[in-house]
């Protein structure tokens, strides 16, 4: 059986094979068969992790350590490193999740990504992801893992930025990889110091000599490499980049960023436990500290979060903290057993999730969905049970591992375990939100949105206001119109006036002036009598406009008031149809009335699948480590290699151990009941005091939506001072360092033209200066002279 | 322990009746001098002779490479020795051993690769005649084990360099290429009064007068003070052509206003005559100076990573911002150099065959989106992966590469002269370490906004990277991807000579020894905490 363990190299050069072949081949295979290569590739992989699995569990306890050797990779002077693989329970627990898991996301990748114009090139990085994944956990020395590491980094890179074409996923990118590289910096440094004090950075020597390290030493490599850690695994104050690879397609948010790549920090942390025995206390204790602070931190944020894949990437950074919180108190093994359920239970959220966008139009938003649960009838029973698994119900998956590493933090810090305990609540809080937001309640996705509203009402007041100043307009003119006609009026009355008075004065002897002065008149009185006629449509036209312009501003205060009215009801109930007031179907755009036909429908079957099994596992994993005797510890016996003795041993009686796990149900219960009681429209009515989204806003708090303004701060600080000072060092460059160099340039010119004047041509001068030199010369002379 | 003077005399048993390593110098001086005398009415000859003759100086290179051997690396090989000027000690003497070795072969095939790769904007008969005599010139001062003839040759590149920048450059080519000249100029003349007073100076010890390199390496016998003005003065000139802060503000202009071939030769070969100095003549000659200086050369060195690649991000040119991230990159030469220790030393000779490819690779790629685009300014690109994935994805490994990812060529090299430099003066290279944090900065950045983003309507047609470009950029790629998965060949080859100089300095300099790993006894699981080697 020991040649099994010779299949260790076909784990790592399958998925290369696949990346090779796809960067070949990708365009001509074109889609589906590039998603089926890289998939084989991985399941072929999963096949050779099972027979060195088997290989191995038929090696005596002692023996399962394996070092298969390829060859040298980097060989300078004392420093050796060679591309090899150690296969020992730790390696092989890992490779066997990331490779089952990974085919799984490969498969629901074919669905997922159906129709995407770089549908090979996906599955490339995909594969080239699981490739340095391996290499990461198989390789025999620091040097190599740091290849992994790097190269899962740089997958994740390019996996976030896939859709480049909008500035902010490739920002999100660059974020995240520069983010790594910071926690890199740490374990470069961890690396020299290893080297240079054991002289090697291979697994087997390094661990099996930690403890001739000085304590400082190792208290240092510790350190270093939970730089490295945060960074990777999203652990304050590093966590930041994280919620924003969120930007990549969603299969790459389960597989990269929740069930493998983001445990790449604890797994290295847990291969270097011996160092870590070694070290000052202090240092485990503060690996135990940033895991709490950063899974209650993360809980926090995740209860405000209206983007379904927010809320799970902070939720992964919150249990990636339960995690670093197990590796603090010395609980390895629950450390593992966590990041095994975690892959199943987030890797299943993400799916799940990735299958609601997927019928959802690619909208991400909670507030949108609703009541899918009938029409999503396999996504959503599989989302249930990720959710009761990461809540904590028994007899899910995640109650036991969760569980275990609260037992652990009790008998560390009794502070530790509240926090665990409190996030372990909040968790169930925030989960049971998402749940009920997206599969319960009243079917949303077609409602008039808050934002349409205030738009359809914004449209509304523009018109009316449209209307007033047409009709303001209106008046004005009939207002000069009317001043006109009452000025013609009156001149033609004091015309008429004035002819009336010319044929009073008329010489009534002179018949043909009488006769001019009539008619005079005649033609006054009849232009009068038309200036009349004018003036007084003139006024009605007036009165007309003034009513017309009264009405319009009435119309435009009512509609004012309406809105303000409106506003009010704008505040979204998830409970309710939206109140449109005086809106009606015709101010909502198009928009809506594509979401009206739009009928969300299950996910095809290379997607369900995938959720089906996850779903399953999510509930049953929990067996390979139940709490009730040594002989259920299967995964801790497992592991027991590759811990060298290190794992602490919980020392808590029966009852105790009992007594916190019923806490911890109560929690979860308590933070379901909770949400339930404030999400679900049947139990709303007990807490909520009839005022719609009452305890809504006491929970989804803007210091939790906006993440403590952490990422805000940093963000403004590198955009602010940091790019000043970046820019400050630039201009010192071209302006300092190099202006030196010009003004010596300009003065040595200046010199010149001075001397030039000195080379006048005239033998006299140049006698002269020869006599001047000869005198100074001869009174140096002297002057140095001895006597 | 076999000294170096007795190594010297150890003849070579392969050596060829065939001068080589003359050739490697002479062929690509015949190739100038030939076409010269090219008519101009066939304007293709040119570029096809100077081809002709680069290739020549390549595939020997290439044999240089192949019959080489290893064992005896720590050995000047296939040496060419020739009486010049006798009354003065001056000799033709060239040799090649481990350390060289590589550059060589570098020399080799970056030319003729940017000679059938780029073609002479104008004037093609000159162009390719200065390349010709660069190559030469180039050559010689990787060849050369005298230091009359290493001064000479050391000059003799400026004069090419000098034109092809001033004629054949962009922008304000004049100025980059007059304050290019004067830079390396100011340097070298002091140089040349350091060469001169250490061959008196050992004349007056010895009584022979003598440039032979590994003679004057091995006699070691003026004042300790004197040498270290004399090494004072060669670290001078070659901190200029490195550049080393503070500098090395030529080289971003000489990069950005140079024709491509221009920068491409002054990143790949250029600037490692600098770094090679250095090694050969700087430890070397004068290993108690190397070791007294070392700390300073260490924190320029340090100063030079960060400082350069804060200088890159801010860079609004593709091409100046890469010419930044060399100041960076050679920083990491100058600290892995003087060390002093095997990972050292490695890392700084592997950092240079690295920034070759790398940089030279990164040049050839701006020169290609600048044919497209007709701009090298960041801002006004953008989005050009949608348009040209096959170049996005080229420059994206090179910049990878760059960065030092872990699997290609760059993060050896910068591993290996942190390691090396950690060994001997911790902190500076846990400062210099987060100089790989930065580079992902400004390379990513800079990748984003030309390659992300949406595609303006200007581009949406541009085309993908075409046949010839792709030949031209494979060796790089091929070179990238080997070195970082498989430097094993091109360590070992440098190793005995790496060695060998630093049982060189070890023996020359009291109270010195390899600063390297402070390895902890391991006797068994059970030993004491003694041996700390903790800051």
């Amino acid at each position: 059986m020991r040649s099994l363990l010779d299949f260790a190299w076909v784990i790592v050069a399958l998925p290369l094979a696949g990346f090779v072949s796809l960067l070949l081949l990708g365009r001509r295979l074109g889609e589906p068969r590039a998603g089926w290569l890289g998939s084989i590739a991985m399941a072929g992989s999963f096949v050779a992790s099972f027979l060195v699995f088997l290989g191995l569990q038929n090696q005596a306890v002692e023996d399962r350590r394996f070092v298969q050797t390829l060859f040298e990779w980097v060989p300078a002077g004392d420093f050796s490193v060679d591309v090899g693989f150690l296969v020992d329970p730790l390696s092989v627990t890992m490779t066997l999740f990331i490779t089952g898991i990974g085919t799984l996301i490969h498969l629901y990748s074919i669905g997922y990504m159906h129709n995407d114009s770089d549908f090979p090139k996906f599955f490339m990085y995909l594969n080239l992801f699981a490739f340095s994944m391996l290499v990461l956990v198989l390789g025999d020395n620091m040097l190599l893992t740091f290849l992994g590491w790097e190269g899962v980094g740089l997958c994740s890179y390019l996996l976030i930025s896939f859709w480049f074409s909008d500035e902010r996923n490739a920002s999100a990118g660059k974020k995240a990889f520069v983010t790594n590289r910071i926690g890199d910096w740490g374990f470069m440094v961890a690396m020299f110091l290893a080297f240079t004090t054991l002289g090697s950075i291979q697994y087997t020597y390094l661990l099996d000599n930690a403890g001739s390290l000085a304590q400082s030493t190792a208290t240092a490599i510790t350190v270093l490499l939970l730089i490295g850690a945060i960074g990777k695994s999203a652990q304050i104050p590093l966590f930041v980049w994280l919620p924003d690879a969120m930007a990549g397609p969603t299969p790459v948010s389960a597989l990269i960023h929740a069930a493998t790549m983001v445990t790449s920090g604890v797994y290295l942390l847990i291969r270097v436990n011996p160092i870590i025995a070694v070290s000052a206390q202090w240092a485990p204790t503060l690996i135990a500290w940033v895991g709490a602070l950063t899974a209650l931190l993360a809980a926090t944020i995740a209860l405000a979060q209206n983007d379904i894949k927010k809320v799970l990437a902070y939720s992964t950074v919150s249990q990636l903290g339960y995690m670093f919180l197990a590796v603090g108190s010395g609980a390895y093994v629950a450390a593992i057993f966590h990041m095994i359920t975690h892959a199943f239970f987030k890797a299943l959220l993400f799916l799940g999730s990735g299958s609601v966008i997927h019928q959802m139009n690619n909208d991400q938003d909670m507030r949108h969905y609703g009541g899918l649960r009938k029409l999503l009838p396999v996504t959503s029973t599989a989302f249930i049970v990720g959710w009761l698994a990461i809540a904590g119900v028994p007899p899910f998956s995640g109650f036991w591992s969760k569980d275990e590493i609260l037992a652990f933090a009790w008998e560390t810090n009794v502070i530790l375990w509240l926090i665990g305990l409190l996030t372990a609540i909040l968790t169930a809080v925030y989960m049971s939100r998402q749940v009920f937001l997206t599969f319960f309640g009243r079917y949303r996705y077609a409602d008039t949105r808050p934002e349409e509203i205030t738009q359809a009402w914004a449209t509304r007041i523009a018109e009316v206001a449209a209307a007033v100043e047409t009709s303001q307009t209106q008046l004005d003119a009939a207002e000069v119109a009317n001043t006109k006609a009452t000025e013609r009026l009156v001149t033609a009355q004091s015309k008429s006036a004035m002819r009336s008075v010319e044929l009073e004065q008329a010489d009534t002897t002179d018949e043909r002036a009488v006769a001019r002065a009539t008619k005079n008149l005649e033609r006054a009185q009849s232009t009068l009598a038309s200036a009349e006629t004018a003036a007084a449509a003139a006024i009605e036209a007036y009165a007309q406009a003034q009513r017309m312009f009264m009405a319009a501003q009435g119309a435009q205060e009512q509609v004012l008031l309406a809105a303000q009215d409106a506003k009010q009801s704008v505040a979204p109930s998830i409970f309710d149809t939206p109140d449109l007031g005086e809106l009606d179907e015709t101010d909502f755009g198009t928009a809506l009335q594509t979401r009206r036909e739009h009928h969300p429908h299950e996910s095809p079957w290379l997607m369900t699948v995938p959720l089906i099994v996850l779903a399953a596992g999510s509930a049953i994993v929990g067996i390979m480590n139940l709490p009730f005797s040594s002989d259920l510890h299967f995964l801790g016996h497992w592991l027991e290699p590759s811990l060298y003795n290190n794992e602490a041993h919980l020392t808590s009686s029966g009852a105790v151990k009992w007594a916190l796990g019923i806490v911890a149900v109560l929690g979860a219960t308590g933070g379901i009941v909770l949400a339930a009681a404030v999400y679900l429209r049947a139990a709303r009515r007990v807490v909520d005091g009839g005022r719609v989204g009452y305890w809504a806003e006491r929970i989804e708090l803007p210091l939790f939506a906006r993440g403590w303004f952490i990422d805000e701060s940093i963000t403004d600080f590198m955009g602010g001072p940091g790019k000043q000072s970046f820019k400050a060092l630039a201009h010192f460059d071209s302006k300092v360092v190099d202006g030196t160099v010009n003004g010596v340039g300009r003065w040595v010119r200046l010199g010149g033209n001075a001397l030039r004047r000195v080379q006048t041509g005239l033998v006299r001068s140049y006698a002269l200066m020869v006599a001047v030199g000869a005198v100074v010369l001869f009174v140096w002379f002297l002057s140095r002279a001895s006597w | 322990m076999l000294t170096l003077s007795s190594l010297d005399f150890i003849a070579v048993t392969s050596a060829p009746s065939f001068p080589v390593l003359s050739a490697l110098i002479i062929t690509p001086a015949i190739g100038a001098l030939l076409l010269l005398f090219l008519p101009n009415n066939h304007p293709d000859h040119f570029k096809q002779v100077a081809f002709l003759f680069s290739a020549a100086t390549g595939a020997m290179s290439i044999w240089v490479l192949t019959a080489f051997q290893t064992t005896s690396a720590a050995q000047f090989q296939f040496k060419d020795h020739q009486t010049w000027i006798e009354s003065l000690g001056i000799s033709w003497s060239l040799g090649v051993d481990g350390i060289s070795l590589w550059l060589v072969v570098l020399t080799g095939i970056i030319f003729p690769l940017t000679i059938i790769g780029i073609n002479a904007e104008h004037g093609p008969k000159a162009y390719y005649a200065w390349l010709l005599v660069l190559e030469a010139g180039c050559m010689g001062v990787f060849l050369a084990l005298d230091l009359f003839a290493f001064f000479t040759f050391f000059e003799i590149v400026l004069v090419p360099m000098y034109f092809l920048i001033g004629k054949w450059g962009h922008g304000q080519r004049a100025y980059a290429a007059t304050k290019f000249f004067i830079f390396t100029m100011f340097g070298s003349a002091l140089m040349l009064v350091g060469i001169l007073a250490l061959a008196f100076l050992n004349q007056a010890e010895t009584g022979v007068l003598t440039f032979d390199l590994v003679e004057l390496a091995n006699s070691q016998e003026i004042a300790k003070s004197t040498a270290r003005w004399i090494f004072l003065s060669f670290a001078l000139a070659f901190a200029v052509k490195v550049p080393l802060f503070p500098l090395h503000t030529w080289l971003p202009d000489a990069h950005t206003n140079a024709p491509t071939a221009g920068s491409v030769i002054l990143a790949a070969i250029m600037l490692k005559l600098g770094t090679y100095g250095f090694l050969r003549f700087g430890i070397f000659l004068f290993p108690e100076a190397a070791v007294w200086f070392a700390p300073a050369l260490v924190t320029l060195g340090t100063i030079g990573i960060i400082y350069g690649a804060i200088a890159a991000t801010m860079q609004r040119d593709l091409k100046r911002l890469v010419a930044y991230s060399s100041v960076a990159h050679l920083g990491f030469i100058v600290i892995g150099a003087f060390a002093l220790n095997t990972e050292g030393l490695e890392g700084a000779i592997l950092q240079m065959v690295n920034h070759g490819l790398s940089t030279g690779a990164l040049f050839l790629l701006v020169a290609m989106l600048y044919d497209r685009s007709q701009t090298r300014i960041i801002s006004e690109m953008g989005g050009l992966q949608k348009p040209a994935p096959v170049l996005a994805g080229v420059f994206l490994l090179v910049a990878l590469s760059s960065l030092g990812l872990p699997g290609l060529n760059g993060f050896v090299g910068e591993f290996l002269t942190l390691l090396g430099a950690f060994a001997a003066h911790r902190w500076w290279a846990v400062v210099a370490a987060t100089g790989v944090i930065l580079a992902a900065l400004y390379l990513l950045w800079a990748y984003q906004r030309v390659f992300h983003g949406a595609v303006a309507e200007r581009y949406a047609q541009m085309s993908d990277l075409k046949l010839r470009e792709g030949l031209l950029l494979a060796p790089f790629v091929v070179g990238i991807i080997f070195l970082g998965v498989y430097p094993k060949p091109v360590i070992e080859r440098m190793e005995p000579a790496v060695d060998a100089l630093i049982a060189h300095v070890e023996l020359h300099v009291e109270n010195f020894s390899e600063p390297t790993a402070n390895v902890v006894v391991v006797e068994s699981n059970q030993t004491s905490n003694e041996g700390d080697g903790g800051p």
